[in-house]
């Protein structure tokens, strides 16, 4: 623990929990340059730091600024907040394996997005209604496990159940649906970025910036403090219900609105927040961190897929639930041997 | 508030899980700069008491003052700067040392910008030296033994710097020479600190012997509280417990000490 006193006011922090921080949003940024510099029209790493100094040409101002820059954006804010919500999530139900995919969140957010797609609604009414559809769940896990204060594997279970019902229910959506309108579902549920935009980044930059310092700041000092068990944390003082209604609703609120973005990203949610632990080599829920890697993760996650498999673009959520899934078994195995699993 | 009337009461408390009610117009007072220690059968709602106290219980009916105030209508933050809990069971994260979990204590004197002052400093390594725990400050919580443990958790409430502090059972899982090690440590502090100490235990013996005041329960009811030499008698014990005994003086303290019938006896009392 590293101690910065000035007069009265005093921070502490891990040296080495900051420096993941620091070094993944770094990581973030180069992989952005580099990502955005590739395509159709290549450009230098110095063409596109020149470009977004706005000393572009008009060709690359455009390129840059409207084709490619908010896909970028777009990337960074999805992967950031699906892993602040899924580092929220694991954290409150004190289950490594807590994570949005698991709970029904996420599968809440593509049945509402589904049902647009069937009513044959545009991309707006579809945002909106995944956002809708991913609280809608939200709402149910706290009515269903929440409501008596119960918290952990009733929280899990409660979940796993709903998140069955919703696959179901997607799956006969998806039954329902035109050929056509099929098509664009699956591509939607799979998660992707093309065409992603402004209009996409725009209200997940809001929710982000109105809800990260909530989580991080006014929430995070107490949520560490509920690893102690709930007694342990309310006898320090933590308002521990209150605490776990805010930060549902706020990691419910992340996943969803990122999920309206770019569709269900798989695994970001999970695998962030463990990796994050793993590379700080701290105990407890690391959010800020976490964040900073998500958005790593995701903007290279989507550099692979477009430039991997040359000639042919994968949606972003292929790379990252192949990513993701191979980290788990990885994990798995190396747990295993280590006799910790 | 006026001076006589002790910082910690319930007054008429009906405590309640769901619909289950445990105990019904209970009145309970803890005396100032007292080691209270409250005894009971299984299931006679002692935890359930301490909870309310601690204000991780909301009576149905019934108030908990604390300073005058109902404790309900204070700030969980504020309460805990003045009243702390250590409950039955406490979890220590993954890889956290000793001197982290005690640095936890300081909680609820802590803020955005004031995350570790030198005052939080200074408290953390007296609570580790109170419990002699000082020279573990850098291991490991999950290697400890039981009883080192459970004197990582003490120094923990401890820093939390509370004039009162309320134990749930804090010797239950030990052995005996680890129970008085941490009864010794709670004597210790109750005479040198002066703080107002509450702890639910269940071995008489030991109750009777650290507790300056006894509460003694039974099916949510406070049958006796007073001085342990006062209350505990062998009718008590046989009205509380359903144990017939005899009492004797301890002849280590001169406390009383229960010595339960042997099963002969009864029948030559008889």
């Amino acid at each position: 623990m590293t101690v910065v006193r000035v007069r009265h006011m005093s921070v502490r922090f891990r040296a080495r929990a900051l420096l993941v921080g620091l070094g993944c949003a770094l990581a973030a940024l180069a992989l952005g340059v580099l990502s955005i510099g590739g395509g159709d029209y290549p450009m230098s790493p110095a063409d596109v730091l020149r470009t977004l100094a706005g000393n572009g040409t008009t060709a690359e101002n455009f390129i840059i600024g409207e084709l490619r820059l908010p896909r970028l954006v777009t990337a960074m804010l999805v992967g950031a907040a699906l892993a602040l919500g899924g580092a929220v999530f694991q954290a409150l139900v004190r289950n490594p394996l807590g994570s949005p995919d698991i709970l029904g969140v996420t599968q809440g957010a593509a049945t509402g997005a589904l049902v647009v797609v069937v009513a044959g609604g545009g991309t707006l009414a579809l945002a909106g209604a995944s956002v809708v559809g991913g609280l809608a769940t939200g709402l149910l896990l706290w009515a269903v496990a929440w409501a008596r204060g119960a918290h952990g594997h009733r929280l899990i279970l409660a979940g796993i159940g709903i998140a069955a019902i919703l696959t179901g229910v997607n799956g006969w959506l998806l039954t329902r649906a035109q050929l056509m309108d099929a098509a664009r579902a699956v591509l939607w549920l799979t998660g992707s970025l093309d065409g992603r935009g402004w209009a996409q980044a725009v209200p997940l930059a809001v929710t982000l910036a109105v809800l990260a310092p909530v989580v991080l700041f006014a929430c995070g000092p107490a949520l560490r403090m509920t690893e102690l068990g709930d007694d342990t944390a309310a006898a320090l003082g933590v308002p521990v219900r209150r605490l776990r209604t805010v930060l549902l609703i706020a990691a419910v609120l992340l996943v969803s609105v990122a999920a309206s973005a770019a569709g269900p990203v798989n695994f970001v949610a999970l695998t962030a927040p463990h990796l994050t632990r793993r590379l700080t080599r701290a105990p407890g829920p690391n959010l800020a961190a976490a964040t900073a890697l998500g958005a790593a993760m995701l903007v290279a996650a989507d550099l692979v897929a477009q430039r991997g498999f040359p000639g042919h673009q994968l949606p972003v959520g292929v790379v990252t639930g192949a990513i993701g899934g191979g980290y788990l078994i990885w994990l798995l195995a190396t747990e295993r041997r280590a006799g910790r699993l | 508030m006026r001076p006589g009337t002790p910082r910690l009461s319930g007054d008429g408390l009906t405590l309640a899980y769901d619909k289950r009610t445990i105990a019904e117009r209970l009145d309970v007072t803890i005396p100032d700069h007292s080691f209270t220690v409250v005894i009971g059968p299984n299931a006679c709602g002692k935890s359930t008491l301490l909870r309310a106290l601690a204000r991780m219980l909301k009576p149905t009916a019934g108030t908990v003052l604390l300073d005058g105030r109902d404790i309900h209508a204070q700030q969980a933050r504020k309460v805990a700067r003045t009243l702390g809990l250590l409950p039955q069971s406490s979890t220590a994260p993954d890889g956290i040392t000793v001197a982290e979990l005690v640095a936890r204590g300081r909680y609820p004197h802590q803020g955005l910008l004031r995350q570790w002052s030198r005052d939080d400093e200074r408290v953390v390594d007296e609570s580790m030296a109170a419990t002699g725990v000082a020279d573990l400050a850098d291991r490991l919580v999950d290697e400890l033994s039981g009883g080192q443990r459970q004197r990582v958790w003490i120094a923990m409430a401890l820093a939390q710097q509370t004039e009162l502090l309320l134990l749930d059972e804090p010797t239950t899982f030990l052995d005996i020479a680890h129970q008085i090690e941490v009864l010794d440590l709670c004597a210790q502090l109750h005479e040198e600190q002066g703080r107002t100490l509450v702890a639910v235990l269940h071995d008489l013996n030991q109750a009777a012997r650290y507790a300056s005041h006894l509460i003694a329960m039974r099916d949510g009811k406070v049958v006796a509280a007073g001085a342990p030499r006062e209350i505990v008698t062998e009718e008590l014990v046989r009205r509380v417990f359903g144990l017939a005994c005899r009492v004797i003086d301890d002849p280590e303290t001169g406390a009383p000490l229960v010595v339960p019938a042997a099963r002969r006896a009864v029948a030559l009392h008889r």
